[in-house]
């Protein structure tokens, strides 16, 4: 048999193919080993790097046309508005305007803007700059897209001279040392043929004239700024900003640990787990501080729009506002605060959080709906909604009483209050429906709920929080969205909303919006349970120390201001790029194993088939 | 949606054991045999046209299904945020949705005709810009995988097949169904945390996430790219060739009992070589049939892959259309994603009579 010539033809033909195995498993090899050399050489670089792990997409770069954290964030750190806010207390302090006041009939401001301001292209930032971004917001759709609001009472803006704006108003508006807005340079932006589909990421550096230079982005990968060395308030402690996507939590978290990332903050927060994780480990701080957020109870009013139209179909006795009372009075907000926040956040009480305190309202000892289940089910009995033989609560058509309670199937917090809410509300012998929905904004805008897990960011002004619960919030008709948040419609709460916008006094404005949050917490129809805290961490090996907002005990990520990334001060070993530049070594090692393990494996293949051959 | 007459996944992949199959196979070698002069024309050309019509479908279908979600973009994207009517009239103005929808949808089908998938309504920029930046970046991590997990998947499931029973076999099967059962997304994390954060003895091998570290240049930026390419290709091979592996083991056992095997061995072949040369090419079809239909499936991207390891692919774009809902986005990526499948099957039904004449006659 010429079985050798088969064997002799056979091993030549497949000789080939194992030396290409081979070889490209040498070539991955290589490229693995010389992996090494990548992290050396952004190690090698001295630039103090601070990197902040984020997750959201930036929506656009354009001033005009951003709306999420992260890129108004962004546009907070590269170019500079009129006013700022102060981080030990949030109060207003000057910006690009150094000063400001309003004319006798407050329907005049005139703003001072600083002279020693300058664009990244040498030329002087003033006024004309401003004026020319605010006017396009009034005139052009397209600049309006994100910050439009800002202008809509803006009756003409004007810039006599570089150093001096002048903004007429239509109405009194409180709100005119709080408008966030970036004012982007003239000369710059005047060349834009359509704001509306300008999204400012091509060309790199962006002329801008904050305490950081826009350098370089990557959709989904990376936003990278450097410092502005010429920056007016003094240049940042840190040479280089880096925004580095982590799309996942965990993922983040993992990232912070072996040091790739300076700070971690999550979306919103991170969670307990994540907190109790990183709080025994060497190098890294966790920042547990009082949020900006509140999480409430929003019951349904009756939804209905400016015309008069009714809508929806909220349970009626909801409109008792005996019933909202006793539902309230029975929620345990410590228990959720332990059990549910498990600790990361404070009991609620009026509507603005505790972070803000020129505004944080505390109902009186006699006005207060403490926790009292006793006194919740004699509430109830008082407003006519007896229990039945089976202990069941009844309406008025005599059915046992169950609400729907909207509830966001994202939020994990959402589903465990829910089933408290079951319990609790099921001891007064009411019933519940949680409706844990991806998408609540349709059944939300139709006015098809009872009850509502809601909660809102609150900014250093409050204009906005405040005047979601207005009359002229509701929708024009019930076709049209409007701003309402659960169309509350109350005309002393409507009076006093005009009145705080109309004074310019910050402590008798402070004050009236103090009146308006204990009218809000009467009425029952928004119930702040907590105010959960802002958890983050960063690594005290690479940020020596940083500034919170409020400083004593406040947040980093999301501010209003740049204070954070502009205050923080590398650590003195600090090298935000470490972890990789240590394991270069332990790469080469892992993949010379690699060949080895390759060649051993080819070695037994080609054994055993040798060995096999039938004869 | 190419309708063809061949095995299935399913099909293929139930093993009948090694007698029943051999009896009444043609010939051994089906590449020596050609098809009717004017058949392969014939058959292509039905192919294509099978396809050009799925395409149109999909163009319509991606049109109307989205709009049966819930949520309206608008209030999306305005909600939350100090915005007037006048301001909401605009955007609905600016995203064609104050037109009725016969209009919208021929505004569309005239601008997709002409290749523009219109403009994302969250990041205002155009829908091909978006799919062709993230799209080499799906392709590279789907691709190599792709590649790999076939290739082992392969290379493994014919040779468990070859010593079925054996110790290798049930070690190979057991361990690819018990890797192919495990989520993929606890997989990538539990890779993160002991490769890339390291745990003692371990070190940190690799990063935890992203694409790339963004600082390096030319050769530096391939090694960097291809560094951060690893731990998310291990994870997607280690799920996905078990499925390669058992569809290509249990064609090949329908093989293995074929009279022309005991003749390639009285001929005296090596045992590797009657595998290879003579088992496998005939057992191929249900293979080829899995290789097509998951080499049209890399393009839709892995979205839990691509999320543990922040990758910046298709499959989060994706993700992020559907959330608010982005209609010319969402409308885009599905388009493309159905496209490449049709593209794949089209390919593999226009292969398929290489490899088995029957096909196509």
């Amino acid at each position: 048999m010429s079985t050798h010539d088969q064997h002799g033809s056979g091993r030549t033909g497949t000789h080939p193919r194992r030396i290409r195995l081979l070889a490209s498993a040498g070539a991955a090899a290589l490229l693995l080993a010389s992996g090494t050399a990548a992290p050396s050489a952004s190690a090698a670089e001295d630039d103090k790097v601070l990197t902040v792990a984020v997750a959201q997409s930036v929506d656009s770069l354009s001033p005009f046309l951003a709306v999420r954290l992260l890129s108004t964030s962004i546009h907070r750190l590269t170019y500079e508005y009129l006013t700022n806010y102060d981080p030990e207390d949030n109060h207003v302090v000057p910006g690009l305007a150094t000063k400001w006041k309003s004319s006798p009939d407050k329907l005049t401001w005139t703003y001072t803007i600083r002279s020693d301001s300058e664009w990244l292209d040498g030329q002087q930032a003033t006024a004309k700059d401003a004026a020319w971004t605010f006017n396009k917001m009034m005139t052009d759709d397209g600049a309006a897209t994100a910050n439009g609001s800002f202008v809509t009472n803006f009756a003409e803006v004007t810039a006599p001279s570089p150093t001096q704006l002048v903004i007429r108003l239509k109405q009194p508006q409180a709100t005119m040392t709080a408008l966030d807005v970036p004012i982007v340079p003239r000369h710059v932006w005047e060349k834009v043929d359509d704001l509306s589909k300008f999204n400012n990421d091509k060309d790199f550096p962006v002329v801008g004239n904050g305490p950081f230079v826009l350098t370089d982005y990557k959709p989904d990968s990376y936003v990278r700024l450097k410092a502005n060395k010429d920056f007016w308030r003094g240049a940042p402690k840190f040479d280089e900003l880096v925004f580095r996507y982590y799309k996942d939590q965990d993922a983040a978290v993992a990232a912070l640990r072996k040091g790739e990332v300076s700070f971690v903050s999550g979306s919103p927060s991170l969670t307990p787990a994540q907190s109790a994780s990183l709080e025994d480990e060497e190098n890294i701080h966790v920042n547990d501080a009082p949020g900006r957020r509140f999480y409430a109870l929003a019951t349904n009013p009756g939804a209905r729009a400016k015309d008069g139209t009714k809508f929806g179909d909220g349970h009626p006795s909801l409109l008792d506002q005996r019933v909202r009372h006793a539902l309230f009075m029975a929620v345990d907000r410590k228990a959720i605060v332990d059990k549910v926040f498990q600790g990361h956040a404070v009991e609620g009480e009026g509507y603005i959080p505790p972070r803000f305190p020129q505004y944080f309202f505390e109902p009186s000892a006699d006005q207060k709906l403490a926790y009292a289940p006793t006194e919740a089910a004699r509430l109830l009995d008082e407003a006519g909604y007896r229990t039945n033989a089976d202990g069941k609560r009844l309406g008025r058509d005599g059915k046992p009483l169950n609400y729907r309670v909207l509830c966001h199937a994202t939020d994990p917090n959402d589903k465990a209050v829910g089933k408290y809410l079951e319990e609790w509300w099921g001891e007064l012998g009411i019933s519940i429906t949680l409706d844990c929905l991806d998408n609540v904004t349709d059944p939300w805008l139709a006015g098809e709920y009872d009850l509502a897990f809601d909660g809102w960011s609150v900014n250093p002004d409050p204009d906005f929080v405040l005047s979601i619960h207005t009359c002229d919030a509701l929708p024009a008709t019930p076709k049209d969205t409007g701003a309402t948040d659960n169309f509350i419609c109350d005309k002393t709460y409507d009076e006093l909303y005009a009145r705080q916008l109309a004074e310019y006094d910050p402590a008798k404005r402070a004050d009236i919006v103090k009146q308006m949050q204990s009218r809000l917490y009467d009425l029952g129809y928004m119930n702040v349970m907590a105010y959960p805290n802002a958890v983050e961490a960063y690594r005290t090996d690479q940020i020596e120390s940083i500034t919170t907002m409020p400083s004593a005990a406040g947040n980093i990520y999301g501010q209003d201001g740049y204070w954070s990334w502009w205050s923080a001060v590398p650590a003195g070993s600090g090298d935000s790029s470490g972890g990789s530049s240590s394991t270069g070594a332990v790469i080469g090692i892992a993949a010379g194993a690699v060949v080895l393990v390759g060649l051993g494996v080819l070695f037994l293949v080609r054994r055993r088939a040798t060995a096999d051959d039938r004869e | 949606m190419s309708s063809v007459s061949r095995p299935t996944t399913a099909e293929a992949g139930a093993a009948n054991g090694p007698g029943s199959a051999g009896a009444g196979r043609p010939s051994p070698s089906p590449r020596a045999r050609g098809l009717p002069v004017g058949a392969y024309p014939r058959y292509v050309a039905g192919r294509l046209a099978g396809a050009a019509v799925s395409l149109l479908a999909v163009l319509v279908t991606s049109f109307f299904l989205f709009r049966m979600i819930p949520g309206d973009p608008v209030k999306f994207m305005t909600g939350r945020r100090p915005v007037s009517a006048e301001q909401i009239a605009v955007y609905r103005r600016e995203f064609g949705l104050d037109l009725p929808l016969w209009q919208q949808f021929t505004d569309y089908c005239g601008k997709a005709l002409t290749g523009d998938l219109g403009t994302s309504y969250q990041f205002r920029a155009p829908v091909v810009d978006k799919i062709t930046e993230a799209l080499p970046n799906t392709l590279l991590l789907t691709g190599t995988a792709f590649v790999l997990y076939t290739a082992l998947g392969v290379f493994l499931g014919t040779r468990s097949a070859w010593r079925h029973g054996g110790l290798g076999d049930r070690l190979h099967t057991g361990l690819a169904l018990t890797l192919y059962s495990i989520p993929s997304f606890w997989l990538g994390l539990l890779l993160i945390i002991v490769l890339s954060v390291g745990v003692d003895p371990i070190p940190g091998l690799f990063p935890t996430g992203g694409m790339e570290s963004g600082r390096e240049e030319g050769f530096a930026h391939v090694v960097d790219v291809a560094h951060h390419l690893v731990l998310p290709v291990v994870t997607l091979v280690a799920v996905e060739y078990g499925q390669t592996l058992l569809v290509s083991r249990s064609a090949l056992l329908d093989e293995m009992g074929g009279d022309y095997l005991t003749t390639a061995r009285a001929k005296g072949l090596r045992d590797d070589l009657v595998r290879r040369r003579h088992a496998v090419p005939n057992a191929l079809l249900p293979t080829v049939t899995l290789i097509f239909v998951n080499l049209g499936r890399t393009v839709a991207g892995v979205i839990l892959v691509e999320t543990v390891f922040s990758w910046p692919g298709l499959g989060g774009l994706f993700y992020q259309a559907l959330s608010v809902p982005d209609l010319p986005l969402v409308q885009g990526l599905f388009f493309v994603f159905a496209a490449a499948v049709i593209l794949m099957n089209t390919l593999a039904d226009l292969l398929y009579p290489l490899f088995d004449p029957r096909v196509g006659r």
